[in-house]
């Protein structure tokens, strides 16, 4: 007759208490089933996907809408705008330069001919992050892509700089999204000289490079790739730098500088579908921005100077030319004076040679028959009888631009300028 | 015992307390504190060390001084967090039903009105808290995660410096509801 009573009081006065152990147990049952079946209570993560997403996505429209339309039309008038454009443009350019880039090195050697011709480039679709999930020591974030836009669990998430996560659970709005920072998370990698393989993984922004034995050598600031071993990231997609290599009791300690911001990134790119590449020769840097080649020694400046650029320069060249056919040196006293009304193809330089010809029905400048003074020749040449002739079959010898003097030819003095009168 | 420390195991008087903070403030206010979470650290970089639903959690198990309604508040609170995390329900749900019935059951013997006292239990139930996760995600799901106390104990500090205010803001709320 006591026992119910003793019960009663164990109740009443443990009642909190044994309240806090059956909701731990049940918890604690919720949390065992899901490990043991590795099936999640996904109608759960639905409703609290979708009911906080769009209110995330909301605020940062509203954000972006208000707070940024007034510094977009009134402060910036429509720069950030203008900007966030031209950074898309600019990422997919730098991953679709990184990807022919990478091709073309391929291409260089026969080996990997016929994979570049197999090799189609990685299918993506861009996204933006647009929150951090609520498990703090946890690396992973939201983006506002799900399942509508083809995007699948497992997936790699990448930006042109480098690799970001992998998306581990698909809504029909967003998807979530495991850094690479994450502890839980690692990439398979492979160095860029020697190929060897590794694996990374990170803890925060400390991230390592695993099971690389003491013998292999790897050198400080050698890239590192993805080695498409996990199956998540396609080969050869940058990963980063090494910023220590130290030798350690059986394998090699190796910190990495990731070259990617995972966490920091506002877009990235979800591989639809993922292509093998091979690992380029050069680094990154070098093969976005190739230094040119050392200029060329100045050369002299002689006949053979390809270039003249005004039309003094080509009548200057062109009486060169006739002085040295001629053995005529310009400006020596007693010398024979050249012929200067030899034929312009006799004459001609080879820079000259090298000018597209002038069409002979409408000619680039119109003869102008001027009857006096004479156009060029020798001061004192007796002028030559002017032919009437029609003035489209007129060909000129040279471009009339007035009377022009050779180089080096007995010059009259000019009179003494009158001084201007006050 | 000195008169400062009497006065700061006072027990106030809070009948009446849940009827002026209704049921559905409670949910907007949770809705709040998880979006926040979710994303405050995309607005303002680096504040990922602020735990809000469980400043929450906090706050109503020092103000509710009911264990059991804390208990259960604490497990809605911590089931929300973990169906937008990346492991399993129940990690934060479990953590946040101990802190739920915890806060309240030391709101019966200190004042927690007292600013001091807000700040010492914050920075207790948050290092708490965290330490609790970590041990239950390398002891339920094996994974190795290693626990920086350093670090913790940092965004203790700075949990509970939010807190101060925070709560504050909480109390006006409460009191223009009333």
């Amino acid at each position: 007759m006591q026992e119910p009573r003793v019960v009663e009081a164990i109740l009443s006065r443990y009642r909190n208490l044994i309240i806090l152990a059956i909701v731990i147990v049940a918890q604690l049952l919720l949390l065992a089933w899901q490990v043991r079946t590795t099936q999640d209570v996904r109608l759960i993560r639905v409703w609290a996907v979708t009911t906080v997403t769009p209110l995330a996505g909301v605020t940062e429209a509203v954000r972006r809408n208000t707070i940024g339309f007034l510094e977009d039309y009134f402060i910036l008038l429509d720069v950030r705008e203008q900007n966030r454009k031209l950074r898309e443009d600019n990422n997919r350019l730098k991953m679709e330069n990184i990807y022919y880039r990478n091709q073309l090195t391929t291409a260089e050697n026969a080996r990997a001919l016929s994979a570049f011709q197999l090799q189609t480039a990685s299918k993506t679709v861009a996204a933006r992050i647009i929150g951090n999930g609520t498990a703090s020591s946890a690396q992973v974030v939201f983006i506002d892509r799900g399942s509508t836009s083809g995007v699948v669990k497992g997936m790699a998430v990448v930006t042109p700089d480098g690799i970001v996560g992998k998306v581990i659970a698909v809504y029909p709005l967003a998807s979530q999204v495991l850094l690479v920072t994450d502890p839980t998370f690692s990439v398979g990698v492979e160095s860029q000289k020697a190929h060897i393989h590794g694996t990374l993984s990170c803890n925060g922004s400390n991230c390592v490079v695993d099971y690389i034995q003491n013998e292999e050598k790897i050198d400080p600031g050698e890239w590192f790739y993805t080695s498409g071993e996990d199956r998540i990231f396609p080969r050869g997609f940058p990963v980063g730098t090494a910023a220590s290599v130290k030798s350690g009791q059986f394998m090699k300690d190796i910190h990495l500088n990731l070259s990617g911001a995972p966490g920091a990134a506002d877009e990235v790119l979800v591989v639809l579908h993922g292509v093998h590449q091979l690992i380029p020769d050069t680094p990154p840097e070098q093969r976005v921005a190739q230094s040119l080649p050392a200029p060329p020694p100045d050369a002299a400046p002689g006949p053979a100077t390809p270039k003249m650029a005004t039309q003094a320069d080509k009548i200057k060249q062109k009486y060169i030319d006739i002085g040295k056919e001629e053995n005529h040196v310009y400006g020596a006293i007693g010398g024979n004076m050249p012929n200067f009304n030899k034929p312009a193809a006799a004459a001609q330089s080879p820079a000259q040679a090298e000018m597209p010809p002038k069409p002979a029905a409408k000619p680039a400048s119109p003869p102008v028959v001027r009857p006096s003074p004479p156009p060029t020749g020798i001061l004192g040449a007796r002028t030559p009888e002017p032919t009437k002739q029609p003035a489209a079959e007129k060909k000129p010898s040279h471009v009339d631009n007035g009377p022009v003097l050779p180089l080096g030819a007995p010059r009259k003095k000019a009179p003494p300028a009158t001084p201007p009168q006050p | 015992m000195t008169e400062y420390s009497e006065q700061l195991l006072k027990k106030p008087l809070r009948e009446g307390w849940l009827n002026r903070f209704q049921v559905l403030a409670l949910l907007a206010i949770t809705l709040v504190a998880i979006i926040c979470q979710f994303y405050l650290p995309r607005l303002i970089p680096n504040t990922e060390f602020l735990e809000i639903p469980l400043l929450l959690t906090i706050y109503f198990g020092l103000m509710r001084q009911n264990q059991l309604s804390a208990l259960f508040f604490g497990a809605f609170v911590g089931l929300a967090q973990d169906s937008l995390s990346h492991l399993p329900l129940g990690m934060y749900g479990i953590a946040k039903t101990l802190v739920g019935y915890f806060a309240a059951s030391v709101s019966m013997r200190f004042d927690v009105d007292n600013v001091l006292v807000r700040f010492t239990l914050t920075f207790f139930f948050f290092f708490f808290h965290q330490f609790f996760y970590w041990m239950m995600r390398r002891a339920l799901l094996g994974q190795v995660v290693p626990l920086d106390p350093q670090k913790i104990l940092l965004q203790a500090l700075l949990n509970a410096v939010v807190a101060v205010p925070l709560f504050m803001i909480l109390d006006r709320m409460k009191l223009s509801g009333s």
